[in-house]
């Protein structure tokens, strides 16, 4: 059968979902919620290739890239806050950051 | 195009399978392995559909750097494998079901798609045909001269990102010796050498 | 002149009160003095008074100290002897006065009408300040200023240990001004101020000792039944108001004679217009004076200082209700029903309080009673069509009981504050003063030919024979009848307290007489009450009655009962002496020679004897049915109208629910991000799901 645009955007929703899924279900530490966020981007990144192939317009593909390079970024950054917080406090377990408890 | 089909179920199935263990395993290290096996999946994917750079690149600073550095913090943060794991399956029903719903409708949205009439003309920057350039040509030629700017901004928060991490987890052991450069070089004669009038016979006492 | 006369008591008020309330700056704030050592807890429900004889006997009067020290930490007022003198001054200066007016007025004829200030005009309703004087309002003011004026002079001596001798002066002047006020009246309204005026006087005067509960009680008590009965007079003013269209009395008496026979549609009933207005009008003349319904507040009201029971509650304000009912008489003469409603109201009352009289123990309510019979009297002349006769009642009337009362102020002053007749005895020989004009007193109430009171209380009795009411003739059999008791218990009083054995050795010794100031109005008043009969009969009685009052008061063509008083059958002309002579033999057998009959009477018939000295059990038949009910109401209203619903539903009810509906939401900030994630999870499912159902359109 025809791989049409659609297999490719699903394969999109389904990695997305589990992305967003990942976040909140999770009660283990906060690295898991960090690899659902890359999850999320990669997702976001195939729904911009497909796009880009079966529409034959390159900016897709090179909007892709500027994506994963911001990925790249925020990935670090993220890391270099949860080492810092874990020094801080010890744990980087979910449960313990309720400090905005109202 | 019936191998297209076997790659294409093959490439997705074992990522989407990958993006499952990686929530669901109890190890992080197992976990950040299952990311590194569903990134190459996806660039798999990419190659199918033809972005070939992408995928190398996806590899390259994907799994050869952000999760090769997921895996260092999780090697060097001394977490304690006990106590997690627990307490998932309390909300495992209502988020199940939320995700559930949301997959659902996303699945409906994209199944029933249908690309207007003039998108097509709307199309930026027509892919040349594959015959006479290459991916990685057909981007260079659009990335630099129209998408100049964005792409010396993709170099300025590289930038931003490396000067952030530095700045949030240096620190200066109080027991590490080290060298100041400037001070060295700017030693003078004023301080290292010391002027001593000795007397014949006599030595330095 | 009249201005001067009504005016100089209120200035002597304001003085005297700014004299009190500087005085009140100086000292220590919060200083009372210590409340005496009063051994029964009076309840400060009014009505729910300890019944039973102790009720009489351990009222030692206010510094309750058995060895005669005041409490310790209330020196006098500053100020006190400028307040008195000048009150007095005052007085004693609208005194003379208004015996000049009572010789204009009466006897020159020149009547008076000034007009001072405008008061109310709104519409139809057109009130003003002014003042009416005629000879009725000029015997009252020559009653109410005399006796004021000798009431002050005896509180200066009386009041003489007391800290707040300025309020009380003030207190006085004001009651009296209020009283001219009344009197002076010229329109419904401003009779109606000098009604409530004297009210609210009573009010302070008998709550004088607000340190006492049973005084703060005893004041509230006769101020709500006062109210009781000014709620009756509001309503004869506005039907006054709504069947004539004015209240000033000049309009209403014109107007009157076209109101009979209308009739007044009410509720879907037809009542009598006229009657409706008279028997309205005459249920604030039973408040006011203590008739019989609305009298619980007389005994009580003696918890304040004698002077004021013999100002307020025996001369002046008790009789304020027959002046109103001598002042409205063109009405009254127009409505029969009414006039035979005032009979027996006053018959009854005059032989009901004389059946309490008669084994009451404390002497001040002896005397209470007394008034209150007396006055049954004055409106059962009234209610007669005799009102010149009733007039005169209240003219003796108020020299009697006035010195009635300032005479065993003076008693209970010898005694030490003791005023249980029980303790007293033989203090004749201690204080033959006293006893002289207690004597004379006493004669003059029982009705001893050439006395005073001889002379009104016997026109009374004849009015009421020859009258042609439907009640008169009980009015006649009552008033005989009660003309025996009075006899009796009067003479029970003085028997008691001046002869016999003395029943407390240690205040006997200490008896002694009191100081000049005091005995000069006592003499006075003894003087008045010998020779205020006789001289003044031609202007009271007979034909020569109508000729004196004039206009002032109004009699019907049908009423003949002046002219008639002159030709009435012999034994209605002894009938009253009989019965005095009847009273005083008994009172003799009982406590002179044979002193142990009357505890024994007591003890066969102690059923009766209770009956009549618990006041015929009115108080707690009252506190049953009115004041239980008004306060469960009060109750209800407050905790569960007012707390329930109002608060509830309103203030506290918003709070609380607020605060309920917060404490839920706080729930929801758990500070758990992927608490947070979840809910925009949720929030995304739901927008996505209600677009793909309801489409985007545009």
């Amino acid at each position: 059968m025809t791989i049409g645009i659609g297999h490719y955007l699903a394969v999109g929703a389904i990695l997305f979902t589990l992305g967003i899924v990942g976040i909140f279900l999770n009660r283990k530490n906060v690295i898991i919620i960090l690899m659902s966020i890359e999850l999320i981007l990669l997702s976001v990144n195939i729904n911009l290739v497909a796009f880009s192939t079966f529409l034959g317009d390159i900016v897709g593909q090179v909007y892709a890239l500027i994506v994963l390079t911001v990925a790249a970024a925020e990935a670090a950054i993220g890391l270099a806050i949860l080492v810092a917080y874990f020094r801080n406090r010890g744990s980087i377990s979910v449960e313990d950051i309720n400090l905005m408890k109202g | 195009m019936i191998i297209t089909a076997i790659f294409f179920y093959l490439f997705a199935g074992i990522c989407v399978a990958s993006a499952v263990m990686v929530i669901a395993s109890r190890n992080p290290v197992h976990s950040v392995l299952f990311l590194i096996l569903a990134f190459v999946n996806a660039a798999g994917l990419f190659v199918l559909m033809g972005a070939e750079f992408l995928a190398m690149i996806l590899i390259v600073v994907y799994v050869g750097a952000v999760a090769v550095l997921f895996l260092f913090v999780v090697m060097m943060l001394d977490v304690d494998f006990a106590e997690l794991g627990r307490g998932v399956l309390n909300y495992l029903p209502i988020g199940g079901l939320v995700g559930a719903i949301l997959l659902a409708e996303l699945l409906v949205v994209v199944g029933g798609w249908a690309i207007g009439p003039n998108v097509m003309g709307a199309i930026t920057a027509p892919i040349p045909p594959a015959g006479d350039v290459n991916n990685t040509q057909a981007i260079g030629l659009v990335l630099y001269t129209r998408y100049v700017y964005f792409f010396e901004a993709a170099g300025i928060i590289l930038l931003v990102a490396m000067i952030g991490a530095i700045v949030l987890t240096l620190r200066h052991k109080p027991n590490v010796r080290r060298q100041n450069i400037a001070q060295q070089v700017a030693r003078g004669p004023a301080t290292a050498v010391e002027l001593v009038k000795v007397k014949s016979g006599q030595g330095l006492s | 002149m009249y201005e001067a006369v009504v005016a100089l008591p209120l200035l002597g008020a304001i003085i005297a009160g700014v004299i009190a309330l500087l005085g009140a700056r100086n000292r220590l704030p919060g200083e009372d003095p210590p409340p005496p050592d009063d051994d029964h807890a009076a309840p400060l429900v009014p009505g729910a008074y300890p019944h039973g004889a102790p009720d009489a006997g351990t009222a030692h009067g206010a510094f309750a100290d058995s060895h005669g020290e005041e409490p310790a930490a209330a020196p006098p007022a500053a100020g006190s002897q400028m307040a008195e003198l000048i009150t007095t001054t005052l007085l004693v200066i609208a005194c003379v006065l208004s015996w000049y007016a009572f010789y204009d007025v009466g006897f020159l004829g020149h009547e008076a009408r000034v007009s001072l200030f405008p008061y109310i005009v709104s519409g139809d309703l057109h009130a003003d300040w002014a003042l009416r004087v005629d000879p009725l309002t000029a015997v009252m003011l020559v009653v109410v200023t005399t006796v004021s004026s000798l009431v002050h002079l005896y509180s200066i001596g009386y009041m003489a240990d007391d800290p707040y001798r300025p309020r009380f002066f003030s207190y006085l002047s004001f009651f009296t001004f209020a009283m001219l006020m009344l009197v002076t009246a010229d329109n419904l309204l401003q009779l109606f101020f000098g009604w409530e005026g004297v009210g609210l006087a009573s009010y302070l005067l008998i709550g004088f000792w607000f340190y006492k509960p049973e005084a703060n009680a005893a004041a509230i008590k006769a101020f709500i039944v006062n109210r009781v009965g000014d709620f009756g007079f509001s309503l004869g003013i506005f039907s006054v108001f709504v069947l004539t269209g004015a209240i000033d009395f000049d309009t209403v008496f014109a107007q009157a004679p076209g109101l009979v026979g209308k009739s007044f549609h009410f509720l879907s009933w037809d009542f009598d217009a006229l009657t409706v207005i008279c028997l309205l009008l005459f249920m604030g003349a039973m408040g006011k004076s203590a008739q019989f319904l609305l009298h619980t507040w007389l005994p009580d009201a003696m918890e304040g200082p004698t002077p004021v029971s013999a100002l307020i509650h025996a001369a002046t304000m008790v009789t304020a209700g027959v002046f109103m009912v001598a002042r409205l008489s063109p009405l009254f003469e127009l409505a029969p029903d009414a006039k035979a409603f005032v009979v027996f109201i006053g018959a009854t009352t005059a032989m009901f309080a004389a059946t309490i009289g008669l084994v009451q123990n404390d002497i001040k309510r002896i005397i209470a009673y007394s008034t209150c019979s007396q006055l049954g009297y004055m409106f059962v002349a009234m209610g007669a069509g005799a009102y010149s006769v009733g007039m005169f009642h209240l003219f003796t009337h108020a020299f009697f009981k006035a010195l009635l009362f300032l005479g065993s102020g003076s008693v209970i002053l010898a005694m030490h504050h003791e005023q249980d007749i029980r303790h007293m005895g033989g203090l004749w020989r201690k204080i033959p003063f006293t006893y002289a004009v207690m004597l004379i007193g006493t004669l003059a109430l029982t009705g001893f030919p050439f006395t005073a009171g001889y002379f009104s209380k016997d026109a009374i009795i004849e009015s009421a024979a020859v009258a042609k009411g439907a009640m008169s003739s009980y009015g006649f059999i009552m008033t005989v009848a009660a003309a025996a008791l009075t006899s009796f218990y009067s003479w029970r009083l003085i028997f008691k307290t001046f002869h016999g054995e003395p029943h407390d050795p240690h205040h006997y010794e200490a008896a002694h007489e009191s100081p000049m100031v005091m005995l000069v109005p006592l003499a006075i008043l003894a003087v008045g009450s010998l020779a205020a009969g006789w001289p003044a009969l031609g202007l009271f009685t007979g034909e020569s009655a109508i000729g004196f009052f004039r206009e002032s008061l109004k009699y019907a063509p049908g009423n003949t009962v002046l002219e008639d008083m002159e030709h009435i059958p012999l034994y209605v002309a002894l009938a009253p002496t009989v019965m005095m002579i009847a009273g005083f033999l008994v009172a003799y057998q009982f406590y002179i020679r044979r002193p142990d009959l009357p505890a024994a009477l007591a003890r066969d018939h102690s059923v009766l004897y209770r009956f009549l000295l618990n006041k015929w059990y009115f108080d707690e038949i009252y506190d049953f049915l009115f004041v239980r009910p008004a306060l469960w109401l009060g109750r209800l209203l407050w905790k569960g109208g007012d707390g329930f619903v109002i608060d509830g539903f309103g203030p506290d009810g918003v709070s609380s629910r607020v605060l309920d509906v917060t404490r839920s939401v706080i729930r929801l900030q758990t500070g758990y991000l992927y608490h947070y994630a979840f809910a925009m999870l949720i929030g995304v499912a739901a927008l996505i799901t209600w677009f793909m159902f309801s489409g985007v359109h545009g």
